[in-house]
């Protein structure tokens, strides 16, 4: 602990992947850098060891990537999930550096896997982590220390000392001490705010109480609060956060993938009383899951239940709870904690409205509910065969989107104008690219990319 | 050494098993590290049967331990590798024939260094009570009649006891006729040991915390392909002796001492290495209970090996006598505690990856 006295040439705020991104690029060039991560090294990693894969622009197969993708592709992709709320010369400075970005990242020591069973429809464009996200930030880790860099765990930084836009250090508690870690830069990778209920309860109303968080317990947003305190521009909508339906029965915190639960389209969703409230079968789940949190959230009490019957149990992927399971409809609704009378009544209604035809769980089959409000176009098969099963659903929220704004140097911009030797990355700045909607592996991208970007350039501004 | 060592009753194990191996399902990002988790996706719900299939086919090498995002203290507070290990040991003793024997030398380290003290005794009692003979050699203390008379037998009984357990396995697992492409797929494993190469040749995570190296599977390997020599030079001698009339001792560029010589050097060597990386590694991640049992067995491993060597460097000393005693009473040990001890562990898992190869193809 005396080397912390230290006057070092980069402090990293956070310890996820682009901390670590940023830090490997940094002491790569000879400056001494501290990591100050907030969690305890079991927890290590932010949002990062709940990942899976790296979106990545391709001219030609590239490691386990197949075929080719190209910038103006990924950038409509992206166009597509933001509906145009991105600054497109930072989005394009993403995409293409990420090209660059994936032999680096093998180099440290990340391994890459083809696409897993039930994601070939990512094998073109998304590099999966062998072992996953917890894998890769554990490759980072050990390429770190091996680079001579200070990692201190349970170190939650309260302040970033800023005079004038020149940064001097960060008052930061460590096990209970509250101590000054001077610098002579800093970037900034803590992460956003999606921990912090208080916080969500006050852009999403009292309902944020009932949400669940998908990750890290530890990105309370204090540094970005700070940061906003101080007079730093933000850039996202500070009401919105990305949510996804996911399993109610999860942990409050860190459930990660596991909670996800892939069977509404072939179900009805029902909410607290007993009645459907959208059309499940809108369109394939990768494309509709992202709006099932907020769909769910404006729900009473923030829950709903998914319905399904033998014949579908089997259709999508199994999910860490198993379903409640009843033989007659209003079993489950009772089991379920709704009306099992009214959940009879809603399935009545729906198996009325079914028509005949053939079902495709693999694509759009056009099987649709005819006279039903609101209807379900595709996937309608009348709820007939006991047992019935039931998934409870509640909104799971994965990031915000409110961050600072950077430059295409990662830079933070105060009051004053763009400052001396301040950097942001990761979640903390993604909403600069990402303002709306989720690109599978598109977070990494930007992670990665101004992450190396900003250690890159703190160490040429130090040394 | 305490024989106070608490067991799951074998339901609880196998609950916990199945709960974890749920979550595994669930997630699927260690899908590149091993065989195992392939296996897992092409089921969606697990019996008893599936379970001690996956636990035996699980080589340990902790990847999944140290990629999971669910270990403790996340509630789900997912060890695989330790769980399954556990599965496997149980395994072992449910199948085991005769029953009496079932987890005797698995799980401790005393029962296996009683049974050595036994062979050992058995063997000096021979050596010193008989009188000498006119053979040759080692023959000059041992007459080669009653080495086999003694260690035919002892070789043989334990592979009736193996085969009868493999035999229980096979029909637990739901095994299949076996054609010839499941066992070259299963050698193969075996031969490269695949399972310990993390997927992409980086090794596995043992002695280094989640750092990857190939130091286990390599000093596994010397221990492995050096006893198949040890075999080898004993099976040539065999062979020497009865079909081409060609008594010990032999010259050292004869067959048999070639291979035995490497062969002992390699699973001294290999076992000296697999217990200083077993010493670094983290308990929790395989069979706590059977620590012991597993740290005893390398040792016997390498102390044949090495009495073999030492052996055959005092040819003409007055040590020839009392390390025949050593070498043999060894021998005479790993044979017959190999059903009964971690030595069976090959031979479930070849049955593990011969099973495995039907469910791929």
């Amino acid at each position: 602990m005396t080397k912390l006295n230290a006057l070092w040439d980069l402090v990293v705020v956070g310890g996820g992947n682009a901390a670590l991104c940023a830090a490997i690029e940094a002491a790569e060039l000879g400056a001494s850098v501290v990591i100050l991560e907030g969690a305890p090294r079991d927890y290590r990693g932010g949002n990062s060891r709940h990942t899976r894969n790296f979106r990545c622009m391709h001219q030609g197969p590239l490691s386990v990537l197949t075929d080719i993708y190209e910038e103006e592709e990924y950038f409509d992709d992206l166009l597509r999930v933001t509906k145009g709320e991105t600054d497109e010369h930072l989005a394009r400075l993403a995409i293409r550096t990420s090209e660059s970005c994936l032999p680096w990242m093998e180099k440290q020591g990340v391994r890459f896997q083809p696409s897993l069973s039930g994601t070939l429809s990512l094998s073109r464009t998304n590099a999966f982590f062998l072992g996953g996200g917890k894998a890769l930030v554990n490759a980072y880790y050990n390429r770190a220390a091996d680079l001579g860099v200070t990692v201190i765990y349970e170190a939650q930084v309260t302040h970033v000392d800023i005079q004038d836009g020149v940064f001097s250090g960060v008052t930061c508690d460590i096990a209970g001490v509250t101590q000054l870690i001077e610098g002579k830069s800093v970037v900034l990778a803590s992460g956003g705010f999606q921990a912090d209920l208080e916080w969500l309860a006050r852009a999403w109303g009292p309902a944020a109480k009932n949400f669940l968080i998908r990750g890290t317990p530890y990105n309370r947003g204090v540094v970005l609060k700070d940061m906003i305190d101080q007079g730093a521009e933000t850039v996202g909508d500070p009401t919105q956060c990305h949510a996804v339906a996911i399993d109610g029965r999860a942990p409050k915190y860190d459930g990660g993938i596991v909670t996800r639960l892939d069977c509404v389209p072939f179900s009805i969703v029902v909410n607290r009383d007993g009645q459907r409230f959208y059309d499940e079968g809108e369109d394939v789940w990768p494309k509709r899951y992202a709006i099932w949190g907020r769909l769910v959230a404006a729900q009473p009490d923030q829950v709903a239940y998914s319905i399904i019957d033998t014949k579908s149990i089997d259709a999508f992927m199994p999910s860490v709870f198993p379903p409640i399971q009843a033989d007659t409809i209003e079993g489950l609704g009772q089991k379920l904690g709704i009306s099992g009378t009214v959940l009879k009544s809603t399935v009545e209604a729906f198996n009325a409205a079914c028509q005949e035809g053939m079902f495709h769980g693999n694509e759009l089959d056009g099987l649709t509910t005819k006279g039903l409000t609101p209807s379900k176009t595709n996937w309608a098969r009348p709820i007939t065969q006991a047992p019935f099963y039931g998934y409870e659903l509640r909104p799971g929220v994965t990031f915000t989107y409110l961050g600072l704004k950077v430059d295409e140097t990662a830079r933070v911009t105060g009051a004053g104008g763009r400052m001396k030797n301040v950097w942001a990355v990761g979640e903390i700045m993604a909403g600069s690219i990402l303002g709306q909607g989720y690109l599978a592996g598109f977070g990494m991208t930007i992670g990665t990319v101004f992450g190396r970007i900003a250690g890159k350039e703190a160490a040429a501004h130090v040394l | 050494m305490s024989y106070e060592i608490p067991i799951l009753p074998k339901s609880n194990t196998l609950a916990e098993a199945r709960r974890q191996v749920e979550i595994c399902n669930a997630c699927r990002y260690c899908e590149g590290y091993c065989a195992v988790f392939p296996a897992i996706t092409r089921q969606r719900a697990f019996a008893d049967g599936d379970l001690t299939q996956l636990a035996n086919l699980c080589h340990n090498c902790q990847g999944c331990y140290h990629a999971c995002q669910y270990t403790a203290p996340h509630e789900f507070a997912l060890n695989l590798p330790g769980i399954l290990a556990d599965v496997r040991q149980e395994s072992w003793d449910e199948y085991a024939w005769p029953q009496a024997f079932a987890g005797s030398f698995q799980r401790r380290g005393t029962p296996i260094a009683l049974a050595l003290v036994v062979g050992l005794a058995l063997l000096f009692a021979l050596v010193t009570a008989l009188p000498a003979t006119d053979g040759l050699g080692f023959y000059a203390f041992v007459s080669h009649s009653l080495m086999i008379a003694i260690f035919a037998p002892a070789f043989l009984a334990p592979m009736v006891a193996i085969g009868v357990g493999l035999r229980r396995y096979w029909c637990a697992v739901g095994g299949q006729p076996i054609r010839f492409a499941h066992l070259r797929h299963a050698v193969s494993a075996v031969a490269t040991m695949r399972n310990l190469g993390g997927g992409q040749g980086q090794g596995c995570n043992f002695e280094d915390g989640d750092r990857f190296s190939n130091k286990r599977r390599i000093a596994h390997q010397l221990v492995m392909y050096g006893f198949l020599l040890c075999f080898a030079a004993t099976s040539s001698a065999t062979l020497m002796h009865y079909l081409l009339d060609i008594q010990a001792p032999y010259e050292i560029f004869s067959l048999p001492k070639l291979l035995g010589l490497t062969g002992g050097l390699m699973m001294s060597v290999g076992a000296l290495w697999l217990v200083m990386l077993k010493r670094r590694a983290d308990r929790k991640l395989g069979s706590v209970r059977a620590w012991g049992g597993e740290m005893a067995f390398v040792l016997l491993l390498g102390l044949t090996g090495f009495t073999g060597l030492w052996l055959y460097a005092a040819t003409g000393t007055p040590l020839v006598a009392p390390l025949l005693a050593l070498h043999l009473g060894a021998v005479l040990t790993f044979f017959l505690i190999t059903p009964y001890s971690k030595m069976v562990h090959g031979f479930y898992r070849l049955a593990a990856l011969v099973r495995d190869a039907q469910s791929i193809t």
